[in-house]
């Protein structure tokens, strides 16, 4: 698995999302309350583009007539055909066992981590860019990580600041 | 054919308006015959249109056989048939008055009961359910006590659609009484037939019956009537087959989009169907050979849904063509003998009440 840098954490507010590429895949990275979900911005129906999809709550009953509103902004609607998509696991909602979307584990990392990263130095031809705010490192964090041609974002990485990853 | 066999759709027919008189009370029977009411005839089923009785079972000025005698004769000895179910078609739905409705539906029942249940062991019936959803519940009341009726019966098209939460007074009668609920094809006229307006022609009026079934179908599976009422069962009569896999295929399709509407719905609607929905085979919508009927029974996705009916006096099938052509022994014995059986809570005690 190979660790990509999404992006600085204040970049994605609660609520927000931000598309990525990393390893020839696109990634949306969701923020719920402060924790960071990655979906592969593909839904498995019919390939349509989850990062275009609205956020909706789960709503639930036990029995007709009664609805159970919960987990506002936890579900993306797919923008094609309206599958919803629990953020958390990429699970369907009407079939979760079988129709699910891939997530990827995301999480927050401090600058100052992922700057010192000695794979990444290695993937940084030992350079530490991080230290340095003009360089612009890849968003690949790891040595076995291959720079291809997909790689599409590059950024500053400030030891100061806290950044979300996404292994892939 | 098996003796065990159980056709499912029988249409006994009323000689006249005068033979319910003595299953009304005072009332009725005056003011029936003071307003010279001698006969009700719903336009559903036209009395000389050819598919309404089958040339050979007419009586000599054409009439609709309406005796145990013919029924006898012409179905249950011909076909050594073990059980029938008598679904009668009169139109007590069609006045407007509940009381004249429930009236109507009260002397069609006894009618059953007296001249047609009492006279074969072999034969059951649905009650039949008046245009009103109190008088129906007391009706259902009246008569669960005499396990020879199997099921309550009502039409595809009527006042609102079957699911909606007024009728589940109906439902929990039902249920508890282990009765399945039975749709019979039909309207009682207060909406066009079609959802844009009303047809020109029978030709029209006769293919939009598969609406009113899909119609229904579909109401009573979004308003959540299975999830309220887990035990009720429902049995389309004269609804045809084919169309339900590309209905069912639309509303699983739709449903997965539009889920939160329906929360209460915890699989799609198709599972519903398959656990509650039987459906008569005549008369059958698609060409009666083997090739046709084996991709039916795969789009269908399961052998347990069809019971075997004559729908007698209809005409669907020449001579003693009871069963369509190309299904195997295996297939017939659950068509005609499993599927019922495990329809009908009081078939299966067997005994009479
Ligand atoms: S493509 Fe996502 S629901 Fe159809």
């Amino acid at each position: 698995m190979a660790r990509h840098i999404v992006g600085a954490v204040d970049e994605i507010p609660p609520g927000g999302r931000k598309l990525v590429e990393a390893d020839g895949k696109k990634i949306v990275v969701f923020n719920l309350g402060g924790e960071f979900f990655a979906l592969l911005d593909r839904c498995p129906h019919q390939g349509s583009a989850l990062s275009g999809g609205i956020l909706c709550g789960l709503v639930q009953s036990n029995e007709p007539g009664k609805y159970h509103f919960s987990r506002a902004g936890e579900m993306v609607r797919c923008p094609w055909h309206n599958w919803e998509f629990d953020i958390r696991t990429g699970k369907s909602w009407f079939d979760p066992r079988r129709t699910k979307v891939r997530a990827f584990p995301a999480h927050v990392e401090p600058g100052a981590a992922l700057a010192s990263d000695p794979q990444r130095a290695k993937a940084q031809s030992g350079e530490s860019a991080a230290q340095k705010d003009s360089a612009t490192p890849s968003m690949h964090m790891d040595g076995v990580a291959v720079e291809g041609p997909y790689q599409a974002e590059t950024f500053s990485v400030k030891v100061e600041a806290e950044y979300v990853v996404v292994e892939v | 054919m098996t003796e065990a066999a159980i056709d499912c759709d029988l249409h006994p027919g009323l000689p006249s308006m005068a033979s319910l008189f003595p299953y009304m009370d005072q009332h009725w029977r005056t003011s029936l015959k003071e307003r010279g009411v001698s006969q009700l005839e719903s336009a559903s089923w036209p009395p000389a249109a050819p598919s309404t009785v089958r040339a050979d079972w007419r009586g000599p000025k054409g009439e609709a056989p309406c005796t145990l005698a013919t029924l006898q004769a012409q179905v249950l000895d011909r076909w050594n048939v073990g059980t029938g179910i008598l679904n009668p078609l009169f139109p007590a739905q069609l006045p407007f008055s509940r009381d004249l409705s429930a009236a109507f539906a009260r002397a069609v029942n006894d009618w059953i009961r007296a001249e047609w249940l009492d006279g074969d062991k072999r034969l059951r019936a649905s009650i039949l359910l008046p245009n009103a959803i109190e008088e129906s519940v007391a009706e259902i009341e009246r008569l669960a006590p005499d396990h020879r009726f199997v099921q309550a019966m009502t039409l595809c098209m009527g006042e609102i659609p079957l699911g909606r939460r007024e009728w589940w007074p109906v439902y929990e009668a039902l249920s508890r009484h282990d009765i399945p609920l039975a749709i019979h094809a039909g309207s009682n006229w207060r909406h066009p037939v079609t959802s844009v307006g009303w047809p020109s022609y029978y030709l029209e009026e006769y293919t939009a019956n598969s609406m009113g079934f899909q119609a229904s179908l579909a109401s009573l599976i979004t308003e959540g009537v299975f999830v309220k009422f887990p035990k009720l069962k429902v049995v389309l009569l004269e609804s045809g087959v084919s169309w339900l896999p590309s209905f069912l295929w639309r509303l699983v399709k739709s449903w997965k989009g539009v889920r939160f509407e329906v929360p209460w719905l915890d699989r799609p609607p198709s599972e519903y169907v398959r656990d509650h929905v039987r459906l008569s085979i005549r008369p059958l919508d698609v060409p009666e050979e083997a090739a046709t009927m084996a991709r039916l029974m795969d789009h269908l996705g399961s052998d347990e849904l069809l019971l075997w009916s004559s729908d007698w006096p209809h005409a669907h099938f020449e001579g003693d063509a009871t069963v369509p052509q190309g299904l195997d022994q295996a297939l017939l014995k659950k068509i005609m003998v499993d599927n019922p059986l495990a329809t009908y809570a009081r078939l299966r005690e067997g005994a009479l009440a």
